[in-house]
């Protein structure tokens, strides 16, 4: 689904954000991306969203080299993604509902069809009742979860996440990830930055971890011990 | 169950394929009434732009309507042109009626009108207070005289016509009372040219107004752009609000426009009415038909849309998520 080939990023000034990362997430597959901060999760993350492009190195998503998408295309190849972001990206003048309902009113939706879609992804994320609300009287947890639903309302085949518990305490973070595997459930491909550790080692998924640019561990559990194992061979 | 579930996705992208095509209006709808909202939420900086937009639209349709009255009262001038014919002294009447019945004759004249040279005396001590100077004399003075009114309203034609009437063997010289008319004519020409230059760099301003509005209008809404392009919204999605906004300022200001010059032609009707009424015209005073206002409500719309396609050109590809 998604396959970086020995990818680099260099910023302007020189700092470089990914040195030859190589790896490929199957299709249906859910992994954490992990290190500290400036490691280059939040770049990685960048790339598949085309908001930024590799100085070397391809990559793929869904068999298509992102290298070579005109950017008349990009608008179309992002609907196909759903992302969280830390801070939310949420519209302050707009409802719950509205915020929600922005992907399928881009994509044309029309209004019956984006009021089941809409209402599905608010019953999914737990804020049905709350729709005719506006954003910033609501909690970070539930800002977080409008995010998650503006993400999933259009049916993504992949979901991608940064740092989507950064801000939340462990009750709220654990929800949210419960939200996450029960959305890999049903064959969405999930990669989530996230540098909480604990939380994540608790999860039982692939893990990659990058240190200053370089994916230094490929971790999975193993069925039956939750011991992190090493890079593959 | 995730392959049914991908597949479901699928087929109802496809079943709404014409459902996305019929909602490609009630899109268009929407972000219509979107901007329409937005500007009726900031009343006073909306009303400013398009007051402004108002007067630098009123000035050239002002003058517009000033032209056309000009034009249409100088057309009224030279139809009313005519050519004076005057005889050598020592024409006979007979002679001169018989030559004023020759050229009436021609196609190219309307009338003629026959002055004896005491008909002219009279006249003339009349008008000039010199009465007893003409009263003393034996005989009158004065030649006497043919006015020729032509049928043509042309300056040229009325010019060559002239010649060859002056060439008849009584006449002695002739007048076209046409100068003056032609100056009009030459001033309007001029007048004419400086305001289809005024209108253009009114238009002009127009557009740079507007582009600069909506270049404000786009950084106000910086994040919120940046946010619709992450979930896949195209520039052309982006940049439609703008753009009606664009239409929605260029409309209210030739609306504007209008108004304001109907209210100019309502209070200058009065007294250019009593001065016209002072040269026994019966000009009629031309206002903005509904041709014109059309016309200049249509282009105020162009305008503004112009305006602010220029403006999301420039600005609005800046702007990408980072």
């Amino acid at each position: 689904m998604i396959k970086f080939d020995n990818v680099s990023k260099r910023y302007p000034g020189g700092h470089q954000a990914l040195s030859q990362v190589n790896f490929e997430l199957a299709d249906g597959e859910m992994a954490f991306l992990t290190g500290r901060s400036g490691a280059g999760k939040s770049t990685l993350l960048k790339l598949i969203m085309l908001m930024e492009t590799s100085d070397q190195g391809q990559i793929f998503v869904n068999n298509k080299n992102l290298g070579r998408m005109a950017s008349n295309r990009i608008p179309f190849y992002r609907r196909r993604i759903g992302v969280v972001f830390q801070d939310h990206q949420l519209l302050f003048d707009r409802n719950v509902y509205e915020n929600v309902a922005l992907p399928l009113q881009i994509e044309g939706y029309p209004k019956h069809e984006a009021d089941r879609r809409v209402r599905a992804a608010l019953d999914k994320v737990g804020l049905l009742k709350k729709e005719k609300m506006m954003p910033i009287t609501l909690s970070g947890g539930e800002q977080q979860r409008i995010g998650i639903a503006r993400a999933v309302v259009n049916r993504p085949q992949i979901l991608l996440a940064d740092e989507p518990t950064g801000n939340l305490d462990p009750e709220l973070a654990a929800e949210i990830m419960k939200l996450f595997e029960q959305f890999n459930q049903v064959g969405v491909s999930m990669l989530i930055a996230s540098h909480d550790l604990s939380l994540i080692t608790r999860l039982k998924h692939r893990i990659l971890t990058l240190d200053n640019g370089r994916l230094i561990l490929d971790a999975y559990h193993t069925a039956n011990a939750s011991q992190l194992r090493g890079p593959r061979p | 169950m995730s392959a049914r579930k991908r597949e479901s996705g699928a087929n109802t992208r496809k079943r709404t394929a014409r459902g996305t095509l019929q909602s490609h209006w009630q899109q268009h709808l929407q972000t219509a009434k979107d901007s329409l909202a937005r500007l009726r939420r900031q009343p006073t900086a909306s009303l400013m732009t398009i007051a402004v937009i108002g007067i630098a639209l009123l000035l050239p349709s002002a003058l517009f309507v000033t032209m056309n009255n000009l034009n249409a009262l100088s057309s009224g001038v030279t139809s009313a042109s005519k050519i004076t014919l005057y005889l050598q002294s020592d024409s006979s009447d007979e002679e001169a009626i018989r030559v004023s019945e020759q050229i009436l004759s021609r196609e190219d004249v309307l009338q003629t009108l026959y002055i004896s040279p005491s008909q002219a005396a009279l006249e003339f001590s009349a008008y000039s207070g010199l009465g007893d100077v003409i009263d003393a004399l034996d005989e009158s003075p004065l030649p006497g005289a043919i006015v020729v009114t032509p049928a043509t309203l042309d300056a040229e034609a009325a010019a060559l016509l002239t010649d060859e009437l002056g060439a008849i063997s009584i006449v002695s010289s002739t007048q076209i009372d046409l100068q003056w008319v032609e100056r009009l004519q030459r001033f309007l020409q001029l007048a004419q040219r400086a305001s289809t230059g005024l209108m253009v760099i009114l238009a002009l301003a127009v557009l740079f107004i507007v582009g600069n509005t909506i270049r404000l209008a786009i950084e106000g809404r910086r994040a919120e752009i940046v946010v619709v392009k992450l979930v896949g919204g195209t520039n052309r999605y982006v940049a439609r609000p703008f753009l009606y906004a664009g239409a929605y300022y260029g409309f209210a200001g030739s609306l504007l426009a209008c108004l304001l010059l109907n209210l100019i032609m309502w209070a200058i009707r009065g007294p250019a009415m009593a001065l016209l009424a002072l040269y026994d015209s019966d000009f009629q005073l031309q206002v903005l038909g509904i041709g014109s206002t059309l016309l200049l409500l249509a282009l105020g719309t162009a305008l503004g849309w112009l305006g602010a396609l220029i403006s999301v050109r420039q600005h609005l590809s800046a702007i990408e998520p980072k």
